[in-house]
């Protein structure tokens, strides 16, 4: 027998062997570069800080107890709320046009196309696009100031305005994906059903299409919520120096501020809303799926 | 309900939602363009700001940055999440639920938060940032995507050729590489497309984990937004979305491409 025929018999007899095998490296590289930076950054989040960046030996509970400091608490409860926030307005955006491209016939792939073509280009390049619209000097203040609707150009940038716009530009294809997903698997006899059981198409939308695309609701929604919650970019660069989310508070702690232990804190708190979030989540699907949907 | 029309507010609202999508960043790219340093107002064609670009090292350098994380990142990312979808396909074995559990984990963790425990690894195991700590970092948060979209082109494959090529003598690993790769392809081609294109847009893990020598693309692009100098960042804006943009059509066309089996024959 060569060495090759041994080798794959070996493989043959054990099946779970082979099943590890395979995922060994990509699991290690998991592990290694994933989890233990996570364990260690919840280890750090019970240290006191030392002055140069890092953290000194010992534990305490401080770093958290600074959340009850109306000062961060205000900026938990502020994020919570932009997120929040963006996944209400992305649901009102996104629904509709997730409906119009369920419905959009022949244009029904240019139109998802076009909802993906944003998913995939770089969020610092969408970020700075927004803001270039809304900047001071910006087109959307000039163009109004040539139709002489205002004066002056007015600041739009560090405004909840252009956190809460840039955010939802940033996520609304994270909604409408999943919605058009369910909407599409739409069972059209029921429609009829309900349409030949005198049913008006008022009522046919909200007691059987709007029922039905439940799932993709429910977990575009979480798309947004969970990225929108940890987002650090948006706030950064409309926000200005103003709009201060969890995300920003983070990265200050890692680079001017050197509080490692509190950014790490901080980081929990923000893993801790979105498993939240995910947790939540399973529970809907589950009961869902539960319902025999 | 096909063949009703949609309500003309209703499509009028979505028409509107659409140029909110896509606006933004049309004007970007009409106005790097534009002669006209300072002003929003329309001074003439040039296509100066992009020889500008070509002038200035710290962009060409972040560039070349770019790609060689991105094509290293994406290799070792490509190969492991593979490997990985296919245990998770094709056999049983104890700990598989942990197993996908863990694959989700990178895919909801804010990517701020990965990557500062990633620069608290780095700083705690004096791992030097550079080039090779943002290759580790991008390898980790893509194994996972690659490995969901492989995992979900193996569940669509038809199984019957390999087991076709066994019969004809074919010992597994001869029917790996010369058939089941082949059938794969286009799934692994569009796992990798994302993971380069997802590595190429980085800016959030990377900024913390390049340490002070290294800038990968986005991090200049970062630079050059936050002091807004000069329309340069437009024609680099532009330049970075017309690339995202090839990848992306590049990444859908190669996953659409049916398989050698696409369609199974019915089997009575």
């Amino acid at each position: 027998m060569t060495a090759r025929q041994r080798f794959l018999r070996f493989f043959h007899e054990r099946p779970q062997l082979k099943a590890w095998a395979l995922l060994a490296p990509g699991l290690t590289w998991l592990v290694v570069f994933f989890i233990v930076p996570l364990v260690l950054m919840l280890g750090y989040s019970f240290m006191p800080r030392n002055v140069y960046g890092g953290v000194d030996f010992g534990f305490t509970l401080e770093n958290y107890g600074r959340f009850f400091d109306p000062l961060y608490l205000k900026i938990v409860l502020k994020t919570t709320l932009y997120a929040l926030g963006c996944t209400a307005v992305c649901l009102l955006l996104g629904f509709p046009v997730a409906y119009a491209i369920a419905r959009g016939g022949r244009f029904r792939n240019f139109l998802i196309f076009l909802v993906m073509l944003p998913f995939w280009t770089s969020f610092l390049v969408r970020m700075y696009a927004m803001m270039f619209l809304m900047r001071d000097s910006g087109l959307i203040n000039k163009t109004l100031m040539d139709a002489g609707v205002i004066e002056t150009g007015f600041e739009m940038l560090s405004t909840p305005f252009a956190v809460l716009t840039g955010l939802v530009f940033g996520f609304l294809p994270f909604m409408v994906l999943p919605i058009y997903a369910s909407l599409e698997k739409l069972d059209h006899a029921l429609l009829e059903a309900a349409s030949v059981l005198g049913a008006p198409p008022a009522k046919r939308f909200f007691r059987v299409t709007l029922p039905l695309s439940m799932p993709g609701v429910v977990a575009g929604s979480l798309l947004v919520f969970i990225p929108a919650l940890g987002s650090f970019l948006t706030s950064d660069v409309l926000g200005g120096a103003k709009e201060i989310l969890v995300g920003n508070l983070v990265q200050n702690q890692f680079t001017s501020a050197r509080d490692w232990p509190f950014g790490s804190a901080a980081s929990f708190v923000m893993m801790t809303l979105v498993l939240g979030a995910v947790t939540l989540y399973l529970r809907v699907r589950d009961a869902d799926e539960a319902m025999g949907k | 309900m096909k063949n009703q029309r949609l309500p003309y507010w209703l499509t009028l609202g979505v028409a509107i939602v659409f140029l909110f999508m896509h606006a933004p960043l049309m004007v970007l790219v009409l106005f790097s363009f534009n002669d006209s340093k300072f002003s929003m107002e329309w001074k003439g064609f040039t296509t100066k700001w992009y020889e500008r670009l070509a002038e200035r090292q710290d962009i060409l350098d972040g560039l070349y940055s770019s790609l060689t994380v991105g094509l290293a990142s994406t290799v070792i990312a490509t190969v492991l999440g593979t490997l990985m979808a296919l245990a998770l396909a094709r056999h049983e074995f104890r700990g598989r639920r942990a197993m996908e559990a863990l694959l989700y984990v990178p895919i909801v963790t804010p990517e701020i938060v990965v990557g500062i425990s990633l620069l608290i690894l780095f700083m705690a195991a004096h791992f030097p940032l550079g080039l090779g700590s943002i290759t580790v970092a991008h390898v980790a948060f893509n194994i996972s995507f690659v490995a969901v979209v492989v995992h979900a082109r193996l569940q669509g494959m038809d199984r019957n050729l390999e087991e076709a090529a066994m019969i004809l003598g074919a010992d597994e690993i001869t029917a790996f590489f010369r058939v089941t790769v082949p059938q794969l392809w286009p799934g692994i081609l569009s796992g990798a497309m994302l993971a380069f294109t997802m590595s190429f847009d980085d800016y959030v893990i990377t900024s913390f984990v390049a340490g002070t020598d290294a800038a990968t693309l986005p991090m200049v692009v970062y630079t050059m937004v936050k002091k807004n100098i000069e329309p340069s960042v437009n024609a680099i804006s532009t330049v970075v979305l017309i690339a995202t943009t090839i990848l992306i059509f590049v990444a859908d066309r190669a996953g659409r491409e049916k398989p050698l089996t696409a369609e199974k024959a019915p089997v009575e």
